[in-house]
């Protein structure tokens, strides 16, 4: 029998956006450096904030998708652009109250933001595009 | 005196018009990925219903491009945020 925390782990997107989390844990420390040196702890703030969304950004669209798929593919339609706004939604409110407190350097939370959400996803990429087409020469972790 | 006031109210209106600005390009900047997502959400759904074995391999291809298009509303994100006064 498998229960509704069996499901979520086995889902595919839920297993890529674990793995874009542990990748995105191994390149934090040279983004925060980079806001640490360059701007200060504004910076470092900024950076780690960054970095912090665009893991809360991935595994949220993931659940949101598993959560969908078990109920109907029109409930996945639904809630996957729903799910898009919503994210958006956060997102936004999350960065215009940390910029009100004044603790947002833009730059290397700009950078931060671009670098490690499309850098991210080529890596992913890679993975996933090798082992769907050779499960057996599945790269290491 | 009037000149300062001029001046003053040009630069509030300056302001303004940036909030304006940014807000705008955000916006404009959403759509695109909105219809880029709803192409690839719809196509995996025809995929998944033509094919319900390949539903996982389909999700997962279906996750990366959701994502990949998400990256240009952040793209719209970082300009707003960029030119919020």
């Amino acid at each position: 029998m498998s229960t509704n925390a069996n499901v979520e782990s086995d889902a595919p997107e839920s297993a890529i956006a674990r793995d874009l989390v542990r990748r995105a844990l191994y390149v934090a420390p040279a983004f925060l450096l980079m806001g640490l040196l360059g701007w200060g702890t504004t910076g470092l703030f900024s950076a780690a904030l960054s970095l912090a969304l665009v893991a809360v950004n991935f595994r949220l669209g993931a659940a949101i998708i598993t959560r969908a798929s078990q109920i109907s593919l029109n409930a996945l339609f639904g809630a996957v652009l729903g799910g898009y706004i919503v994210r958006l939604g956060l997102m936004t409110a999350v960065v215009l109250v940390v910029k009100a407190g004044g603790w947002l350097a833009t730059v290397p939370f700009a950078i931060t933001l671009l670098v490690t959400h499309l850098g991210l996803l080529t890596w992913e990429s890679r993975h996933v595009a090798m082992t769907l087409a050779a499960p057996g020469l599945r790269p290491p972790q | 005196m009037l000149n300062v006031l001029a001046q003053t109210a040009a630069g509030e209106m300056l302001e303004g018009l940036k909030a304006i600005g940014a807000g705008l390009g955000y916006g404009l900047a959403a759509i695109g990925p909105g219809i880029g997502i709803g192409t690839v959400v719809g196509n995996a759904i025809s995929a998944m219903a033509r094919q319900p074995e390949s539903a996982g391999m389909v999700r997962t291809t279906m996750f990366l491009g959701i994502a990949f298009t998400e990256a240009l509303a952040l793209i719209g994100f970082v300009v707003f945020i960029l030119l919020m006064p």
